[in-house]
Formats: structure tokens, C-alpha cells, sequence
């Protein structure tokens, strides 16, 4: 199928800087029509960046160079990328559920007669189309009533009506049944014959060896390489999406945990859809890591073991002591606290000061009698926890929001240190921090563990998870499906995670 | 216990003290809408004869003081991300429920705890109806704002409810050592007010639900708990304004007391410089509000403009003293 032909896509020296971090450094790409192009990498690699470059969401830095068809062009909004044959089918649908399947194919560009919308000949224009992608449903039909793969199929007639001859693919299988996920495939080889050029992003190797035509790997924002699909193997791929060491960074400082103190012990956790029968132990003074893709239900787990999200069932014992966490509150009063993998949405209260913040827990535990405030004690605490942690403001009646973000994630953990926990769970606690900051998150952690809390660190980082724990639980498409480090026998390391974590390694974890 | 705790403060390294910028921007933070206040006293004091003088600032206290009490608790309201539409209207029946107790023969003054408690019943139902079965506050406090209207006229046979022996019309019309009771009453709800959002747990937990419900939930904060305290904190203080209308006025009216009353608190908050999101804001900020509108209506009629455009100019100026105070804090937070 694939030929060396010109390519159709070419993307250069593509840098993009947020600030503070370098999220693309000189990546390459280069796409030819009629084969289908997987991208693959860790989480944060930079492949959804990448494509939002492609798609016009982000401007790249300057000195890139984007070629279609051989000619350099700049892809300065999502007009101009559609304006290129450029179409991506997000994880997020983009639909109005409310309108028809023709609106919604000709959403913007609404066919008109004497000024009214012509639903009409819309119809009869999708009509081929939808029959073309094998649609058992008709143009009149309102998407609402469309089942999630239905609607894959209206994005991808979206795309085709507006002539779009490279088709980027952000991990549509994730919701689909093996059912959908075969058709969709014997769709996705139909547009392939057809010509057109698709760009695939996904995590399971699965897939991959399934489709692809080659394979283009990123790592840290970097170029890796790009294999044929004759040189295709697991333990190649998975070997370009690790090989990095930085693990002098990372230090282990606190001693192993003592495996006979078990503090927090949650029993067959879940809700039956994205969490399923979930158990696992944590000791005093040990960090579990646990691994996973985006999307395999990491948070989703520790935000049922915290209360914050309903589970269908399961247990949750605190120092061996049956513990009915159904709301934070609950879950807080036992000395289980959980910092959130999104500070600014769920966690801070940007515009309150630092003192409030740290205070806003705390205070209702040591309040004088009828509720007031013991301002004195509250002063005392932020100062002593902005002196502890190391986090630079220089008055703690500042606005929180005015912050750098290790700055925010500090006093975040310090809120929660502040009751005093049992068991600390942090998902993603280095997310958007500069390197200094990360250090010291490490050290807090370290120190933690020393004193006997028992921790649970999520991270999608795997040199943090492999520096970070002593023991590791990988998680998959909501189970928990290996353990490593410990008692395991395992050793933690990152190509056994990665390969638990996509499937190219099958065991299933003894139940603990 | 207050020795062990100033001994931990000893042992702190102190906090550099803010920069002279940073305390004038702290200041302007905290004055808000004072300048406009002010600015308007000039204004209509070199225009209008007779503006500066202590019996017309004590008339506009008079004119501002139920507007006061009604914003300060829909400050409460607005704090946490709502709103409390009804609180007219929850004025105009807690009046009736007022005047018709107070004409009980020898109980008269039952009048003064069956309005306040009132206003209690119909805030928690708001409350209760936001907190545990989560209906939108602006769709409650909206359709409360025409029930309780309707509740008022019905309460009252649709009439006039007088009473001229009103055992606590001291209420409305007295005043010690020269300051009108109505005056002192607002300034006890605001310095309440502020106590409990700058001094108590409540506060700080009324601030975080405004702030960021989610992290608020995530915190351990009961949320259903404030914002059951809130609306009817409301309530509350809608009972106590139709207590003190009805002393003022020896009567009630259900179809006309209390109309547009909603507007002119949220008026007030909003010029006070409290975030209609929530989170932002201080009662401080709502009394300045009061002012600007009891100022702005009482050196209108001074000047002899007419009714209508009384209207359009007090219109005009909450728009332009808000966009005003957006401008300012836009330069502010760069």
C-alpha cells in the first residue's frame, strides 16, 4: 500500500513553548497519502500538541515548517487547516446533539435558498455520503438518538463532505465495543484505499500492529523515530517510548516501608464501568505508585477511595478499622486526603489569599467555641507551612492565583498536611511544575514517608513512578493489572509498566 | 493555650510587610466603590442647597437602611455563586404575617418575632430547594419572587393591614440620642454580617463555595450546609426589613410592598464590587453600594429632577461605576 510517492504532509522543526515548558522541541512528520501513520508515545509526549499544531488550535514557534502537497504553507486557525483537507476527530465528539445528522455535517456552511436554510438538499447531499461509510441511520436523524460509534461516523462524513485528505484519529476506539472498534477499522482501511492519509494516536499496541502502515514514536516532546511496518515489534516501540535516564533526579531517601503495618487496605473498588474491582494495600511509610494510560482510571480509583465520586461497591479499611467513606468529609475525618490531578479547577481557591488556603481545612478543626476563627493559630500555621515547604511568597495575604504553579501545588499539599493524614493519595503532584519545585515535592514526599504516612502517588510520568515508589501497581482500561516492586519479585522498571500498561504484556494481578 | 500559640509565633520567621504599591492597591481593593461615593456627595453638595446638612444625611441613612439590611443578605447570596430574587417579595409577605400578628390584642409585639421568623420559613424553603434537590438559585428564588408575592395578597385579603397602636413603631420612627433606630438596625446587620464572613469558619467556608465549589466539596466543606445558611440569612434579613417597613409605615400592603426591592440590593452588591460568580467581595463593599443609590435617589429629588429620569440617571450610573471598577482592577492585576 504505501509507496514513495511525494508525501502529502510534511511538518518540520516543529517547536512549541508554553510557558514555563518546552511541550515540542524539532519534531518531524512526514505523512504520505494513502497509509495509514500511527503516533505513538507517553502521555505528555507531545502528540496531542503536535496535532493541535496540525489542526491550527496552537501556533507553533517560529523557524517550523509545514508542507502539504510539497508546498510550505501556515496553518493560522482551524479555517485554515479545514481549508488544507486537514479534519481531526477528537476524543471529545464535537456535535449538537440537538440538530440533525445533516446540519451537523454542513454545520457553518449551511446550504441556502432566498436566504432560508435549504434542509432539503442538505439531506440529499449527505445522503451519499452516510451510504458511502456504510450508515444504517438517515441524514434526518437527530444525533441525540445516535450511539457514540454512530457518532464517530457522522465526524468522519463531516470530514469527508468537507474534502478533508488527511484525517487525524485521536484514540477513537476508547469508547467503542470490539464490535464497533472491527468496523471502524474496515472503515478506517476503506479511506485508506480511498487515498486519503490518516493519522492514528493510540496506546494500544494492539491496534497499532493492526493498522499501521508505519509508525512515528515521540518522547519528551522530541522526535524518536519512525519504523515501517516490516520492523514493527513491541519491544522496539516500547524501547523508543522509555529510553531516557534521568533517574539521578529521583531519590529514594525514606527507608522501605515495614510490609507487616497496612494503613489504608481498599477491597474490590468500583463503579462497574470505569473502575472495576480495584484492591490494593498501603503501608505506613510507603509510596505506591501507581501507573497507567490516560483514560485506564487512575484518578477515578483514588477519587472513590477519597469519596468524591459514587462506587457501586467495595471496602475501605483504615489501620484495619471498616471505614464508610461516602464524601470527602467523611474520608478527611479518617485521615484519608487526596490532592487533585487539576489544582486550579478542583483544588485552589485562586482568589483567596495563601493563608486561606492553607487555613481552609484546618480551621474547623481547632475553631474557638461557636465556630470562630483562631486567627492567631491560623497565621501561625500558614507561616510555619509556608517556612516548611519552602514556598516563595512574600505575604500570605496574596492572592493564591498570583502564584507560579510549584508555588499553588505547595500550598495545595500543605492544606492537606495541615489535618494531619494517615494516608496522603497525590495524583499527578508534579503537573505543571518547573523542575526546582519538582525536586522539592519529591523531598516533601520523602520526608512524609519518613514520618510513617502512608502514600499513594499517581503519576503519568514513569521516571517519577520508577524514582518516586517502592512498589508499583499498573492499571489498564480500569483494572489493576500488575504489580512490581515489593513482594512481587517484579523489578520496577519503566519498559515492564509501559508494557502492562498497553496491553503487550498480559497477566492478570493475583487478587490481593 | 494562647501562650503556646504566641510562643509558636515567636519562633516564625516574619513576613516582609507588604510594599507601598501593594498596600495602595490593597486599599483601593478595599475601598472599591468609596471614590464614587464621594465623589457624588461633592457633587450634588455644590449643586443642591442643603445636601450637607445632619438632618438630610441622617434622611438618605433612613432611605438606605432596608436596602442595607436586604443587601447584606443577598451579599451572602452572591458571595456563593447565587442569587435571591425573592426577597421583595418575601419583604412584602413577612410585612403582612407582621402587622397581622401585631393586631393579636395584647400581644402586639409578637408582630416584630412572627416577621422575622417569616422570612426564616421562606429562606430555608429557598435554601432547601437549592441545597438538597439542586435546582438552579436564579429558577427558585424566581419563582419564589411571584409565589410569595401572591402568598402576601392572600395572607392579607388582598388589602391594607394598618395597625396605628403599633407597640414597636419606635422601630421606624424613633431614634436614640438623635440616630433613627432604622439606622441603627442596618449598621448592626452589617457589622454582624461582617463578623461572621471575616471572623467565623462560616466565612471563610461561604468564600470557598463561592470561590470553587468543587474544591470546596474536596476540602470537606459541607456545601448544602452553607448554602442552606445563606439563603436563609436572607430570608432572615427580608423578615427583618418588613419588620421595619411595617413600623414606619403602621401598615402593609401585599400588592405594593416591597416591588423592585431585589433590584436595588442586587444594585448595591454589585456596585460594592462583589463578584456576580462569587467568591469576591466584602460587605464593606455592599454598604458603599446602599449609599451610592440612597445618595444618588435622595440628591435627584434635591435637585428637583423628575421621576422618570431619576430612573435613567440611577441606571445609567450603576453601569458606568461597574465598568468603571472592571477598567480599574483590569490596570490592577497585570
Amino acid at each position: 500500500m504505501s509507496n514513495d510517492a511525494s508525501p502529502i504532509l510534511e511538518m518540520r522543526h516543529i517547536s512549541k513553548t508554553f510557558p514555563g515548558v518546552k511541550a515540542l522541541k524539532d519534531v518531524q512528520l512526514s505523512i504520505r497519502a494513502g497509509e495509514i501513520h500511527s503516533l505513538m508515545g507517553e502521555n505528555g509526549a507531545g502528540k496531542s500538541t503536535l496535532m493541535k499544531i496540525l489542526s491550527g488550535a496552537y501556533v507553533p514557534d517560529a523557524g517550523a515548517e509545514i508542507l502539504v502537497d510539497g508546498e510550505a504553507v501556515s496553518i493560522e486557525g482551524p479555517l485554515a487547516a479545514k481549508a488544507l483537507g486537514i479534519a481531526v476527530i477528537y476524543q471529545e465528539l464535537s456535535l449538537c446533539p440537538n440538530l440533525s445528522v445533516a446540519e451537523n455535517i454542513y454545520l457553518g456552511r449551511e446550504l441556502r435558498r432566498h436566504g432560508l436554510v435549504d434542509r432539503k438538499a442538505m439531506q440529499a447531499a449527505c445522503a451519499g455520503i452516510l451510504r458511502r461509510l456504510g450508515a444504517s441511520f438517515g441524514p434526518a436523524t437527530e444525533v441525540a438518538s445516535l450511539s457514540i460509534a454512530e457518532r464517530q461516523l457522522v465526524e468522519i462524513a463531516r470530514a469527508l463532505h468537507a474534502e478533508a485528505r488527511i484525517l487525524v484519529m485521536d484514540e477513537p476506539t476508547t469508547p467503542l465495543s470490539s464490535r464497533e472498534t472491527d468496523r471502524l477499522f474496515a472503515l478506517i482501511r476503506q479511506l485508506r484505499a480511498d487515498g486519503l492519509a490518516i493519522i492514528y494516536i493510540s496506546h494500544r499496541m494492539s491496534e497499532i500492529y493492526d493498522l499501521s502502515d508505519r509508525v512515528s514514536v515521540l518522547r519528551d516532546g522530541s522526535y524518536v523515530g519512525t519504523l515501517e511496518r516490516a520492523a514493527l515489534s513491541a519491544e522496539s516501540l516500547v524501547q523508543m517510548m522509555v529510553g531516557r535516564d534521568l533517574s539521578g533526579f529521583y531519590t529514594k531517601e525514606h527507608a522501605p516501608y515495614d510490609p507487616g503495618r497496612v494503613v489504608l487496605a481498599a477491597r474490590h473498588i468500583g463503579d462497574g464501568k470505569r473502575v472495576r474491582d480495584c484492591s490494593f494495600d498501603v503501608h505506613a511509610g510507603e509510596v505506591l505508585g501507581i501507573a497507567g494510560l490516560v483514560g485506564a482510571g487512575r484518578t477515578e480509583l483514588a477519587r472513590m477511595v477519597f469519596g468524591a465520586d459514587p462506587r457501586s461497591g467495595g471496602e475501605i479499611h483504615i489501620d484495619g478499622v471498616p471505614v464508610d467513606v461516602r464524601t470527602p468529609l467523611d474520608a478527611i475525618r479518617a485521615g484519608l486526603v487526596y490532592l487533585t490531578e487539576d489544582r486550579k479547577a478542583q483544588g485552589l481557591f485562586l482568589d483567596m489569599s495563601v493563608r486561606d488556603n492553607i487555613n481552609v481545612c484546618a480551621c474547623s478543626l481547632d475553631a474557638h467555641p461557636g465556630g470562630l476563627l483562631d486567627r492567631v493559630r491560623g497565621k501561625a500555621r500558614a507561616a510555619a507551612a509556608i517556612a516548611s515547604l519552602g514556598i516563595r511568597v512574600g505575604d500570605a495575604r496574596r492572592n493564591v492565583g498570583a502564584l507560579s504553579g510549584g508555588n499553588q501545588q505547595k500550598v495545595l499539599l500543605s492544606r492537606l498536611l495541615e489535618i494531619k493524614p494517615r494516608v496522603l493519595i497525590l495524583d499527578e503532584p508534579t503537573r505543571g511544575v518547573d523542575i526546582g519545585a519538582k525536586s522539592e515535592i519529591y523531598r516533601i514526599i520523602n520526608e512524609l514517608a519518613r514520618s510513617g504516612v502512608a502514600i499513594v502517588v499517581i503519576s503519568s510520568e514513569l521516571p517519577e513512578i520508577v524514582g518516586t515508589a517502592d512498589r508499583v501497581l499498573v492499571m489498564r482500561e480500569g483494572e489493576l493489572v500488575a504489580e512490581l516492586g515489593g513482594h512481587s519479585g517484579e523489578p520496577i522498571e519503566q519498559a515492564t509498566i509501559i508494557e502492562y500498561a498497553t496491553g503487550a504484556r498480559q497477566t492478570l494481578l493475583a487478587a490481593a | 493555650m494562647n501562650t503556646q500559640v504566641s510562643g509558636v509565633v515567636a519562633n516564625l520567621p516574619q513576613t516582609p510587610a507588604p510594599s507601598a504599591t501593594e498596600r495602595l492597591r490593597q486599599l483601593m481593593r478595599s475601598v472599591g466603590m468609596l471614590p464614587v461615593l464621594i465623589l457624588l456627595c461633592i457633587g450634588f453638595g455644590s449643586l443642591a442647597d442643603g445636601f450637607f446638612s445632619l438632618q438630610n444625611a441622617s434622611i438618605i441613612a433612613q432611605q438606605a437602611s432596608i436596602n442595607v439590611v436586604l443587601a447584606a443578605g443577598m451579599t451572602f447570596v452572591i458571595l456563593t455563586g447565587g442569587i435571591d430574587l425573592s426577597v421583595g417579595s418575601i419583604l412584602a409577605a413577612a410585612a403582612v404575617v407582621t402587622m397581622l400578628a401585631s393586631n393579636l390584642p395584647g400581644a402586639g409585639m409578637l408582630g416584630v418575632a412572627a416577621g422575622l421568623l417569616a422570612g426564616l420559613a421562606c429562606g430555608l424553603v429557598n435554601g432547601s430547594l437549592i441545597a438538597f434537590v439542586r435546582l438552579p438559585p436564579f429558577i427558585v428564588t424566581l419563582g419564589a419572587l411571584t409565589a410569595m408575592r401572591g402568598v402576601a395578597r392572600l395572607l392579607g385579603d388582598d388589602k391594607t393591614i394598618f395597625n396605628p397602636d403599633l407597640p414597636f413603631a419606635f422601630i421606624g420612627n424613633g431614634a436614640v440620642l438623635g440616630v433613627p433606630w432604622l439606622v441603627i438596625i442596618a449598621a448592626a446587620v452589617v457589622l454582624l454580617s461582617w463578623f461572621i464572613l471575616r471572623r467565623t469558619v462560616l466565612g471563610v467556608q461561604i468564600y470557598s463555595v463561592g470561590g470553587n465549589p468543587e474544591a470546596a466539596r474536596l476540602s470537606g466543606i459541607k456545601v448544602w450546609k452553607v448554602l442552606l445558611f445563606v439563603y436563609a440569612m436572607s430570608g432572615l434579613l427580608s423578615g427583618l426589613g418588613a419588620v421595619m417597613t411595617s413600623a414606619r409605615l403602621f401598615a402593609a400592603n401585599g400588592l405594593q410592598l416591597g416591588q423592585s426591592y431585589e433590584l436595588d440590593a442586587i444594585a448595591a452588591v454589585i456596585l460594592g464590587g462583589t463578584s456576580f460568580v462569587g467568591g469576591v467581595g466584602s460587605i464593606v463593599g455592599t454598604l458603599i453600594g446602599a449609599l451610592i443609590i440612597a445618595v444618588l435617589s435622595n440628591g435627584l429629588v434635591l435637585l428637583g429632577v423628575s421621576d422618570i429620569w431619576q430612573y435613567i440617571v440611577k441606571g445609567l450610573v450603576i453601569i458606568g461605576a461597574v465598568a468603571l471598577d472592571r477598567y480599574r482592577q483590569s490596570g490592577a492585576r497585570t
